[in-house]
């Protein structure tokens, strides 16, 4: 039984797909919170769309546009990266279905933090990058540690979007939840409710941990 | 010496400033809404005019005939607002020199002496009183060395009786660090004592200025 296989691939993929989730999440809410501009309600939109869309119908836009012969799969192979059916493709539908995740708490943690201590940072001399770096992103640190860990718990339980576009390859891109519907599916009953277990297991440390960190953010605003 | 001559609107009426500001403290007088941090503010790059100019010591930071509008971090400004805002997250001596820059004239020692806050570095922000928490934020803003000090109600939050033992930090600050101070206060004898010129605003305009014996009475 290759549950150790499977739970390993998982984590380190979600893994990745919370980091990739960091600097375009951190612009993302930084702007929804901050900045007043044109297109400001689309781009809020955009960055939602995959928490309301089927999983399935986002994972059928990437495959479209990670094909070989699509838009941007098309100049990876130009560059010798495929993506489709890889662990890259397990990696992108993690990222892309976290993300909304990420900004929205990130964005509430920003629009928490008081403006007077980036006013008062200013006059002090600090650049707006120092301060953001230092005022207002440690102080919206809490919602960024529990934003990471609810894309990351998304991560680990996506689905629709991964069988659409990496497929359920065993060794390559078969993750936790993709398992557990291929087993059940061939009868491997014993080998899914391990994969359950595991997955209760994981999904429950990730909520605890985030509601933690929102908990203790709440308390310092 | 601190020139204001600007214009901004401010909720009901517009606020129009014309002053030169020589004397070391200046205290801006006068019923609360008048104006008197709305000048703060856009002294500090916190507020734009609609037109106008703003020098202090001869350095312009803002004219709109000359197009020029510094951003905060550049007027060498140092704000003490009534709401004291210490950065939660960071000590109080990391509070007190996150402005300090690399042409800092007045030592941590010296200016920790005078506000007698030595004791109070390796504290948390929470852990400060009243009191303290003021005196901080008065030793932070010395410690970004600004041109100009400004303080909104400074005081306005603490008790008398504590009011009155920080006073004398104010006047050792004036004395002894020579930085033009702005100070916004409702109270007179707080004006009284610590002012060489009243400036008294009413609902935007300057109604009467001069020295505080003649203009508070």
């Amino acid at each position: 039984m290759d549950v150790w296989q499977i739970t390993r691939f998982t984590l380190l993929t979600a893994l990745a797909a919370t980091a990739l989730m960091v600097p375009p999440g951190l612009a993302l809410a930084w702007l929804l919170a901050r900045r007043r501009f044109r297109g400001r309600v689309l781009v809020e939109t955009f960055v939602s769309l995959p928490l309301v869309m089927p999983p399935v119908a986002t994972g059928l836009v990437l495959l479209l546009l990670f094909s070989p012969r699509g838009p941007i799969g098309g100049l990876l192979a130009g560059i010798g990266v495929d993506v489709v059916f890889t662990w890259r493709a397990v990696v992108l539908a993690m990222t892309v279905m976290g993300l909304p995740l990420f900004v929205r708490t990130l964005r509430a943690g920003f629009e928490q933090v008081d403006r007077r201590y980036e006013a008062i940072a200013g006059t002090l001399g600090a650049s707006p990058l120092r301060v953001f770096f230092s005022i207002t992103l440690p102080l919206a640190f809490p919602a960024l540690a529990a934003g990471a860990v609810l894309g990351f718990a998304r991560a680990i339980g996506e689905f629709g979007a991964t069988i659409m576009i990496a497929g359920s390859i065993p060794g390559v891109t078969r993750t936790l939840p993709v398992a557990i519907y291929t087993y059940t599916e061939i009868g491997r009953d014993r080998d899914a409710a391990m994969l359950l277990v595991v997955s209760a297991g994981i999904a429950f440390a990730a909520l605890w941990l985030s509601n933690y960190l929102t908990s203790r953010a709440g308390l310092r605003a | 010496m601190i020139e204001v001559d600007f214009r901004l609107e401010q909720g009901s009426f517009v606020l129009e400033v014309q002053q030169r500001l020589e004397a070391r403290v200046t205290v801006l007088f006068g019923p609360s809404g008048s104006g008197q941090t709305t000048i703060l503010d856009a002294i500090a790059g916190l507020r734009t005019p609609v037109r106008g100019s703003i020098a202090v010591n001869g350095r312009t930071l803002y004219s709109s005939t000359g197009g020029i509008n510094l951003p905060s971090h550049k007027r060498h400004v140092g704000y003490v607002s009534q709401d004291i805002a210490l950065f939660p997250h960071l000590d109080v001596r990391r509070n007190v020199t996150y402005g300090q820059g690399p042409g800092q004239k007045l030592s941590l020692e010296s200016v920790t002496a005078i506000l007698e806050v030595g004791a109070l570095l390796d504290r948390g922000v929470s852990m400060l009183s009243g009191g303290e928490r003021q005196r901080v934020a008065l030793a932070r803003a010395l410690m970004s060395a600004p041109d100009v000090l400004l303080l909104d109600e400074p005081l306005v939050a603490i008790d008398l009786e504590l009011r009155r033992r920080i006073l004398p930090y104010l006047e050792r600050v004036r004395d002894e660090l020579g930085v033009p101070i702005l100070y916004v206060t409702h109270d007179r004898d707080e004006a009284r004592r610590f002012a060489d010129r009243v400036v008294v605003l009413d609902r935007g305009t300057v109604s009467r200025a001069g020295a505080p014996g003649d203009v508070l009475g």
